[in-house]
């Protein structure tokens, strides 16, 4: 028997909105997520920054976009909705069934259907020197930012992307400026973005959002740099980070206690790749992806994907389709009609749809750069088992031409990240050689977890 | 090493915990990643080969950040709030099965 209607996996903007749509359907919802607050990473710890009075200020600088995810987290209080934090799932079975772990007990659970919500990460950014201390991504001096309120000490911000330009300004208004920013996109990009540009025009207050950004960078006097490569970082004896970088036909070197970098979000795609989902390669985003009807229902019967796990699209974007797929996930448990699921949803098919027109200009925009795909030789590509790009190049000359011949032949990927820090790194240097790789496997457990919790495990007897 | 951090100073720093012995001050509502980030620039642990690292995504992705928390080895420091009198010790060299890195 099913212990539920529904099982959310992640309650970031598309698992949330799903949670509550679905609750308000009267359906029973288990929301599962790994942190200890509701929000996701766009929305982290939004409840209680919202509520401190002890440092009230980060809700100030932090900004009017994030507060507005309270919304979405406190909807959450409901009698049909049951939330677990802190609870790691680490294995999706047909059924459908969830194996989750929480204070280091696994258990499983039954419901008639799934959405995963898993959401993006980060995209590896690896040159030389990415592994030193003082070197981090942008989004997790971020989240330092709002679950810590720890400012970076005169940082640099290297890379390019929306999210880019939003940390500077939540820096400025902080009070811990960064000392420059240093952008990788160049006027060809802007000019291969541009055909993206009158679509772009449907999302126009996000457009003004971002202009308003730059301005507000521009304002704050912000050294900037653009079309920049070559990155190259260098620990200092006092631990300060040499960076430096080729901007303009010049190389430039900045001296910083932090480097922090980014090149955009991908797909959080480890469970739905180890579910048995089908992905194809999104070559706009550069990334994998679950494949997915209209309404983010895969292949496999019983599982909705939505939100940024099946395509980077944003957080307005996210919400929207975390309904759209709560609706067609109630329509298909008999909760509505084929007929009230249409209209219901008509609102959010409008503003899904709005709020992706955007998405290919940032993508063509923002695209990372072919050196962060295929690094120089000295860089370490897999971080975890410390294999560098020129290990991945002399297992193709010996003849792997996969990412799991590179895997079995030099460990990259092996290691306890399961390959989410250079997958997409292994691929870059197998498609700069000419091959045409298919997706790496992900295989459960898609978390370490203990074998003594593994032997613990007690699977209901119906559910085999 | 000269860094004492490479993140501002903050207020209202409450939990008392240990890093290898030594008493260190942490905010209500740190992670472990946090508290050692906010504390110091140096590496929160050596790889294999010896090489200094931090966290580094702060979100669970990368495993950067493993430490060992109250004799339990291979924990993922962003992912565990800190708590008062919590033991943390740094992990030098490989993984090990069992805790106290030391003798790893």
């Amino acid at each position: 028997m099913p212990d539920v209607d529904i099982i959310i996996i992640g309650a970031g903007p598309a698992g949330m909105a799903a949670a509550a749509t679905a609750a308000n359907e009267g359906a029973k919802v288990l929301l599962l997520d790994e942190q200890p607050q509701a929000g996701g990473q766009i929305y982290r710890n939004v409840e209680n920054n919202v509520g401190n009075s002890v440092d009230a200020n980060a809700v100030d600088y932090l900004g009017k976009d994030y507060t507005a995810g309270n919304s979405l987290v406190q909807a959450l209080e409901h009698s049909n909705i049951t939330v677990k934090f802190g609870a790691t799932v680490w294995r999706l079975d047909e059924g459908p069934r969830v194996v989750w772990s929480q204070n280091g007990i696994s258990q499983v659970s039954l419901a008639k259907h799934v959405l995963l919500a898993t959401g993006a990460q980060e995209r590896p950014v690896p040159f030389p020197g990415w592994t030193l201390p003082g070197v981090m991504s942008a989004g997790a001096s971020q989240i330092l930012m709002k679950t810590s309120s720890l400012l970076p000490r005169d940082a640099v911000l290297a890379g390019s992307g929306p999210l880019l330009y939003l940390i500077a300004a939540q820096m400025i208004k902080a009070g811990a400026p960064p000392k420059a920013l240093v952008e990788t996109q160049t006027l060809k990009m802007l000019l291969g973005a541009s055909r993206y540009f009158p679509r772009a025009l449907l999302a126009a207050p996000t457009l003004f959002k971002g202009l308003s950004l730059l301005g507000k960078i521009k304002a704050a006097g912000v050294k900037r740099y653009t079309s920049a490569s070559s990155f190259r970082a260098i620990a200092e004896d006092d631990g300060s980070i040499t960076f430096s970088f080729d901007s303009k036909g010049r190389r430039n070197s900045l001296s910083t206690p932090l480097l922090l970098t980014h090149q955009g979000v991908v797909p959080s795609t480890h469970m739905s790749r180890a579910s048995g989902i089908s992905h194809e390669w999104n070559e706009l985003q550069g990334a994998f992806q679950p494949i997915t009807n209209e309404w983010g229902q895969t292949e496999l019967q019983g599982f909705h994907v939505a939100g940024d796990g099946a395509g980077i699209g944003g957080a307005e974007t996210a919400k929207a389709a975390g309904r759209l797929a709560a609706f067609d996930i109630l329509y298909q448990l008999s909760h509505l009609s084929q007929n009230s699921r249409d209209q219901k949803s008509k609102i959010d098919r409008k503003a899904f749809n709005r709020a992706l027109s955007i998405r290919p200009l940032l993508d063509a925009l923002y695209a990372p750069l072919p050196e962060f795909l295929s690094p120089p030789d000295e860089t370490i590509v897999c971080r975890c088992e410390e294999v560098t790009a020129a290990e991945v190049r002399q297992s193709l000359n010996l003849g792997a031409h996969g990412p799991r011949q590179v895997k079995t032949d030099i460990r990259a990927g092996m290691g306890p990240c399961q390959g989410r820090m250079c997958d997409l790194t292994v691929r870059g240097i197998l498609v700069a050689s000419g091959a045409k790789p298919s997706p790496a496997r992900a295989r459960s457990p898609i978390k370490p977890i203990k074998l003594g919790e593994l032997a613990n495990l007690k699977i209901p007897e119906d559910s085999l | 090493m000269k860094i004492d951090s490479r993140f501002q100073t903050r207020p209202n720093t409450t939990i008392c915990l240990t890093i290898d012995g030594e008493p260190v001050m942490a905010k209500s509502g740190d992670t472990v990643a946090a508290a050692l980030l906010a504390h110091s620039g140096n590496a929160s642990r050596l790889t294999g080969k010896g090489s200094p690292r931090t966290a580094f995504c702060m979100m669970g992705v990368c495993f950067d950040c493993l430490v060992e928390v109250d004799g339990h080895p291979n924990v993922q420091g962003c992912m565990t709030q800190v708590r008062e009198r919590m033991a943390i010790r740094k992990p030098k060299g490989f993984r090990t099965l069992s805790g106290d890195t030391e003798d790893a």
